[in-house]
């Protein structure tokens, strides 16, 4: 039997675009930029100068604070500027901008040969916060502070989120199918570090063959593969615990407080790149597919790129983009422009076709309850987005736990109306933040 | 290989989702009013043309005035989302249909200009529209909109009671007299060929109609299964005949079509139980005790009153509510 939630919905997923076809490298790109901004938390300074030759591998920008992590450079050659440059996430943000020498160098003492099990948990731990790891699924959260949970939290289980529920994203779903082993070994590492002995693994049953290949890895190690319902938002942290070890993170509350630690497919396979040859989280791999992308591919691309390059590289556009998206649909950031870099987080780069989209103009809620119903956290979405578009952000956020909405995009989905409710609760949260600030 | 384009013209860059599903308040209402046309057509074939002028004035008048109003504010006009259309045909379904021209045409102008767009349109309003639309013509021309069409004759003019008029004047006895018997009053409950206003007759067309709705996922099937069924056992309960309840007046019609009206009831499926039961509640004792022979209208505008207490009261559980 497999486990479901309340709530949720059935986007055609069009996974078919892309979920037959392998990884592809992609060639080195004779120039990167690469953001000081990685990651959710403190940002990073540039400890390079134009005119400085790096070489792959080498530290770029970093910062002391705990919350963060370390840039690489991710190709050998000239640092040719640092300059404010578009970001996916933060809009425009300072950038290390770097021109090929073609060499594809790695900076000394790189790579390495390492055992895992012969490094302790601090260890593990130390190794992955210099390597730049950080949640690969587009939260970008700095891993090893997810690894570091306070002393009187106790982490008794690790569930490898491999749901991808997002529609079109198929990155995860090769990474499980062509690099299994390297999938369980991260996920070991993480389990060593974290101390915990129960493992999971959650995959949508929409993905039958990972499923069998990922249990076939997992034979005579204690990790477990879950088949999960395909619904959306089933990968999102708190649906996935919910159902994976029926523990239901408390209202405000973080995984760590049900004793979880949730991490995402192509993080681990990171860490175990790192501590077992000292590689540095340099390049990632990302789905770009849509409507409007000739030939939509997995690709495995170097931090920086630029999604122009990406999407050349898949026969450039077939049509009219008329959003361009980075990640998936349902959660994924509206780009303006072709111009920003592929980050850490970029799990996808999407560009729909306006029939794609099916959009329509927005109309006042008709109180048709189907957002109620489709809301996994349980809230009133249609509350929230008259209260939003009201401006009466305080009482949503009292009345109405403006602050439990994940931000999953299942109650828009579904709504006749057309109503932009995902909009009016990030606006009502900011304010809300905004109001707390000044006081 | 040819050119590659990597050009992009104006991407529109508004928050997430960037995808969503086929379903629009166009489609929805067009579906309620496709579930509706079985009975419609059914009440036009017994009824005879006087029942189709009625019902394409309620209808034409009830978009004439949106369409006026939203000319008249400014607003984008939303005639053809099918709304209106809704509240004109099912104002139609609860009226006799030999009421003369001018009243049809008068309902539909209140329900949409003061129940709905006083309210703020679409969405806005606490009270169903066509029910409005149908208390008012009750209250102003009450001999009018009590005089039925006898439906087995065919002849329009020839009028006779209701059912449930028979039964609150004269008694279950007499009712059961003028059909024969029990099982030919069931059935003619059953099939329409009775007396009554012109969307109340066929329980099965509407029957019919609802199951579409319900199975299209447009309604849900708690709402007329509670409603009837609080009928059904309350007037088991006061020892009246309950087959016969469920099947008379517009309680059928209402259950399905106004009880489930999304605008103007609870949002969540809790809420529209208590509203079900409630409204069935309030049918049955407008019905036994009341001055009326029918209250499903009454009955289902006072428990549109209370539904925003509803849902203050029935919020959805919240995900890791328990601390
Ligand atoms: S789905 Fe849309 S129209 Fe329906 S209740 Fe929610 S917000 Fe209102
Ligand atoms: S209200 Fe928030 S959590 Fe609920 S469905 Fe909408 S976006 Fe998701």
């Amino acid at each position: 039997m497999t486990r479901s939630f309340r709530g949720g919905v059935h986007p055609n997923d069009r996974k078919n675009f892309t979920a037959a076809k392998a990884i592809e490298v992609a060639p080195l790109p004779e120039k990167v930029v690469i953001p000081t901004r990685q990651h959710i938390g403190a940002p990073c300074s540039p400890i390079v100068k134009v005119g400085d030759l790096v070489k792959k591998g080498q530290v770029i920008a970093e910062t002391q604070a705990f919350v963060s992590s370390p840039v690489h450079a991710s190709i050998s050659g000239k640092v040719a500027a640092i300059a404010e440059y578009p970001h996916p996430v933060f809009g425009s943000c300072s950038a290390i901008i770097i021109e090929s020498d073609g060499k594809d160098e790695w900076v000394e003492g790189l790579p390495i040969k390492r055992e895992w099990q012969s490094l302790e948990s601090d260890e593990l731990k130390d190794v992955i916060r210099l390597a730049g790891i950080v949640g690969m699924g587009g939260a970008t959260f700095p891993t090893h502070v997810k690894m570091a949970p306070p002393k009187e939290k106790s982490i008794d289980m690790f569930i490898l989120n491999g749901a991808e529920c997002e529609p079109y994203l198929t990155a995860d779903h090769r990474v499980m199918l062509e690099e299994a082993d390297r999938v369980v070994t991260g996920m070991q590492i993480v389990m060593k570090a974290l101390d915990v002995k129960q493992g999971y693994i959650g995959i949508e049953e929409n993905k039958p063959d990972a499923i069998k290949v990922m249990r076939e890895a997992v034979s005579g190690t204690a990790i477990k593969v879950v088949a999960l319902q395909t619904k959306y938002p089933q990968g999102a942290e708190k649906t996935l615990i919910k159902v994976v070890a029926d523990r239901e993170v408390p209202s405000g509350g973080l995984p760590m407080d049900v004793g979880v630690v949730v991490q995402n497919v192509g993080t681990v396979v990171a860490v175990a790149e790192a501590v077992e040859k000292g590689l540095p989280l340099i390049e990632r791999v990302t789905t770009v597919t849509g409507g409007a992308i000739a030939e939509p591919k997995n690709l495995r691309l170097r931090i920086g790129t630029t999604f122009a390059m990406a999407i050349e590289l898949c026969g450039g556009f077939k049509e009219e983009p008329a959003k361009l998206i980075m990640g998936g649909p349902m959660m994924g950031m509206a780009q303006c422009s072709v111009d920003v870099p592929v980050i850490k987080g970029t799990s996808g780069i999407l560009a729909l076709s306006a029939a794609d989209i099916n959009s329509g103009d927005e109309r006042p809620c008709i109180r048709c309850g189907r957002c109620v119903e489709a809301c996994p956290m349980g809230l009133v979405p249609s509350m929230l987005s008259i209260l939003g578009e009201r401006g009466m952000y305080e009482a949503a956020k009292e009345k109405y736990d403006l602050l439990d909405c994940v931000e999953c995009g299942s109650c828009v989905y579904t709504c006749p109306a057309k109503r932009n409710i995902v909009h009016y609760v990030k606006l009502a949260k900011a304010q809300n933040a905004a109001a707390a600030a000044k006081k | 290989m040819g050119e590659v384009k990597i050009e992009v013209g104006k991407l529109s860059v508004s928050a997430s989702p960037h995808i969503r599903c086929d379903e629009s308040i166009a489609k929805i209402m067009w579906m309620v009013n496709l579930a509706l046309a079985p009975a419609a057509l059914f009440s036009i074939y017994r009824f005879g043309l006087s029942a189709l002028y009625t019902m394409v004035i309620c209808i034409v008048a009830a978009i004439v005035t949106e369409y006026a109003i939203q000319k008249w504010q400014g607003k984008t006009i939303t005639v053809s989302d099918g709304s209106a259309f809704l509240t004109g045909l099912l104002l139609a379904m609860n009226i006799p249909s030999t009421v003369p021209w001018y009243m049809p045409l008068f309902g539909s102008a209140v329900a949409i200009a003061v129940a709905k767009h006083t309210m703020g349109g679409l969405g806005f309003n606490i009270f169903n529209p066509a029910l409005v639309g149908r208390a008012v013509l009750l209250a102003s021309w009450p001999v009018a909109m009590t005089t039925w069409p006898t439906m087995a004759s065919k002849l329009d003019g020839v009028t006779s009671a209701t059912p449930l008029g028979i039964l609150k004047l004269q008694g279950y006895a007499k009712l059961v007299e003028i059909f024969g018997d029990k099982m030919t009053m069931y059935k003619s409950l059953f099939f329409g060929s009775r007396s009554g206003s012109m969307g109340e007759t066929a329980a099965l067309l509407l029957i019919l109609g609802g199951i579409f709705l319900i199975y299209r996922g447009y309604i849900n099937w708690q709402v007329p299964v509670v409603m009837i069924g609080t009928v059904g056992v309350l007037t088991a309960v006061f020892g009246q005949d309950p087959i016969m309840h469920m099947m008379s007046g517009g309680l059928i019609l209402g259950a399905f079509f106004m009880a489930t009206d999304m605008v103007t009831i609870p949002i969540t499926v809790k809420g529209q139980m208590v509203f079900a039961a409630g409204a069935g509640a309030l049918t049955v004792l407008i019905r036994l005790l009341g001055g009326y022979p029918e209250g499903v209208c009454y009955a289902i505008l006072l428990m549109n009153a209370v539904t925003p207490l509803i849902d203050l009261w029935l919020k959805p559980k919240k995900f890791g509510a328990r601390r």
